[in-house]
């Protein structure tokens, strides 16, 4: 571990006892001008989520697509179904597109069903989930991660990466410990 | 209050003032939640046995009266010509409507932002799933010819033909599945970053691998926190107006008919109070007992009952208010079937259901104004059942009493339902029980990080509260109240 090169390592894992530590950190991470870093927390933590994740816009964006989709689809499916391949008159309804109140409820049960489903597929993809191995699973007490543990990684393909000088900088920022996470 | 507070998980009383007791960290709480499904199946506890033993052999009677009617058809029912929907439709609203306090919960308070539900949600909603699983069987099951419901869906088929979608009953089928399947994935996606805990703390091989393939590989980082919190707050969104179509399409099926008593304008936010009614009900019902068995008076207080009920008895005055409009709707119609329906109700054969239905849901749940009632355990409980009870009977009287005197007086006729109806209703409650016993055995029923989140903003706000001078000893970090040192802290 210790001959490796900078670049064989994934980065440098520092654990904070408090999620208050962990904020501090993050924040005086960033000002020193690393910008590849991720934490990694037993629950979200939004001062830390601001830091490091800025806005991404994926999931809102494909679920918007996603509910126009099923509206039209569950629209069209009717239209066709009721009005154009088989007609049917019903209780005197109209038979063209005065009818189209009769359509809503199933449009509209239709754009959820689409817009619900993409949100949850949409986050576990936009996410690379399902990922069962990932390096940083490799660092000390990792499994506390999802418990009462708050972790910083500072990954090794940060420009400003320096095996010695950034492991030195994160236990400047008083964390439990800090290790180095292997590939 | 005097409510018996068994203290071995916490040295502070419950002065139902709180939603988290003190004394509790992040540890404590992954520890105690996310222990419950990791006991080693020869350690399963004995109560938990005896009450899921019980739950499969009534889940054996709704088999054997599911079987008895695939093998004789519709005919073993009470249902007759006049009364074509009898208990199978009376017990699928009933189930439905428990079903959306589940969401309510998980959803609505979500978006307003209300983190006592943290500690509520995830038990309600798999009781929204369970509830749902028992609703959507009924109007499968009240088919002629139940292996036939597939022709409800439209898909590509050799006849040629199309489900008629302009009729309530199509709705239904779209209102329906969608609502059982958004709240499965809402619930999934709720578990994900526990399955993760699971796997974390799993000592058994194969349950650290079961747990480690459902959490899909989850690791907490904050990238995937920021999509996780985006597409829950968006699930939550889509879930608010999904529940309310619901239930209204459910009131569509009799508001769009000519019958009278059911061709009622209230008739949707009149279904989705009622829906809400029973199903905090329901919740307080289940909650009572199962914080008292694991140990969980520190996440779900009294204050959480204070809280459900206080919901029950606004969504119980709307229903009450629905009550009133219906007469009101029958006196003003000038119909002289409207009007005969509301004296059929009052002097009919089936009045005893609506007097019932009136002391349920109207009288029985004014004791909850009070404080002290709110806060007693054994008095939400005997209302909750009450409350159940008068939901059921609110159905009873919508159906039957309408059905039993229609147009035409030739046609008249009792309903009187057959053992096969009340054995697929008890069944029911097997299948009810069976899965949510199962749930309780092998999932967290607190959603854990979601109650480690809650920590955290009760710590910060305690935090916030020194930083402005208030001084407050720690006594009260959790109130939901902005006044710091209310009753009970000391």
């Amino acid at each position: 571990m210790q001959r490796r090169a900078a670049t064989d390592i994934y980065g440098l894992m520092a654990e904070f006892r408090t999620p208050e530590d962990l904020i501090a950190a993050t924040h005086k991470v960033k000002q020193a001008g690393y910008s590849r870093l991720d934490a990694y927390t037993p629950f979200p933590i939004e001062e830390v989520i601001e830091e490091v994740a800025p806005g991404d816009t994926g999931v809102p964006r494909l679920v918007l697509l996603a509910g126009l989709i099923g509206a039209a689809s569950g629209f069209i499916i009717q239209y066709i179904g009721n009005l154009v391949d088989y007609p049917l008159n019903i209780g005197g309804r109209p038979l063209d597109i005065a009818n189209w109140p009769a359509m809503i409820p199933i449009t509209f049960e239709a754009m959820i069903l689409f817009a619900a489903f993409t949100a949850a597929i949409s986050m576990v993809v936009l996410n690379g989930l399902p990922m069962p191995y990932h390096p940083v699973f490799n660092a000390p007490r990792f499994d506390r991660a999802s418990q009462d543990g708050f972790f910083l990684c500072i990954e090794a393909r940060d420009p400003l990466f320096d095996r010695a000088q950034t492991a030195q900088f994160l236990r400047s920022l008083g964390p439990v410990q800090v290790s180095e996470v292997g590939n | 209050m005097a409510q018996a507070q068994p203290l071995r998980t916490g040295p502070q009383p419950d002065t139902g003032e709180m939603y988290l007791l003190p004394g509790e960290t992040y540890t404590s709480i992954s520890r105690k939640i996310g222990d419950v499904p990791l006991v080693s199946p020869l350690q399963t506890s004995r109560g938990w046995l005896l009450g899921f033993t019980i739950a499969f052999i009534l889940l054996m009677v709704y088999f054997v009266s599911i079987a008895w009617l695939f093998i004789k058809g519709v005919g073993i029912w009470g249902i007759n010509v006049p009364v074509a929907w009898g208990m199978d439709i009376i017990n699928f609203v009933w189930w439905i409507g428990i079903g959306h306090a589940g969401t309510l919960i998980s959803a609505i308070l979500l978006l307003l932002n209300q983190g006592w539900r943290n500690s509520i949600n995830r038990f309600a909603e798999a009781m929204t799933l369970f509830a749902v699983a028992c609703a959507g069987l009924y109007p499968i099951l009240h088919l002629g010819r139940p292996w036939l419901f597939y022709w409800l869906i439209p898909y590509p088929n050799t006849h040629g033909m199309w489900p008629n979608f302009r009729s309530a009953l199509a709705w239904d089928v779209f209102a329906i599945s969608t609502y059982a399947s958004v709240s499965l994935v809402f619930w999934l996606v709720g578990l994900l970053p526990d399955f993760a805990t699971l796997r974390d703390r799993a000592t058994n091989i194969w349950a650290k691998r079961a747990y480690g393939i459902a959490a899909l590989g989850w690791r907490g980082s904050a990238r995937h926190w920021h999509r996780y919190e985006m597409a829950s707050l968006l699930l939550a969104g889509l879930s608010t107006p999904l529940v309310v179509s619901v239930h209204s399409i459910i009131s569509l099926d009799f508001a769009i008919s000519q019958v009278p008593g059911w061709q009622v304008t209230i008739f949707p936010p009149y279904f989705v109070a009622g829906a809400v009614f029973a199903g905090f009900a329901m919740v307080i019902l289940l909650m009572a007992p199962v914080r008292v068995w694991y140990g969980f008076q520190n996440y779900i207080t009294m204050r959480h009952f204070d809280v459900m009920a206080k919901v029950m008895l606004a969504t119980g005055m709307v229903v009450v208010y629905g009550y009133f409009m219906e007469v009101w709707a029958a006196l003003y119609s000038g119909s002289r079937y409207e009007e005969y329906l509301l004296f059929n109700r009052l002097n009919g054969p089936s009045a005893w259901a609506y007097y019932g239905l009136l002391f349920c849901n109207a009288v029985a749940i004014q004791p909850l104004w009070f404080r002290r009632v709110r806060q007693s355990i054994p008095a939400l409980i005997i209302i909750s059942l009450i409350v159940s009870v008068g939901m059921w009977l609110e159905r009873y009287v919508i159906i039957v009493i309408s059905l039993e005197r229609e147009f035409l007086p030739s046609s008249w006729d009792l309903y009187i339902p057959t053992v096969w109806d009340w054995s697929l209703y008890i069944g029911s409650f097997g299948l009810f029980f069976t899965l949510l016993f199962l749930f309780i055995r092998f999932l967290p029923m607190i959603n854990i990080f979601e109650m480690r989140m809650f920590q955290f903003q009760e710590n910060e706000r305690l935090h916030r509260r020194e930083r402005a001078g208030h001084g407050d000893t720690g006594r009260d970090i959790v109130t939901g109240k902005s006044e710091p040192g209310a009753a009970g802290a000391d």
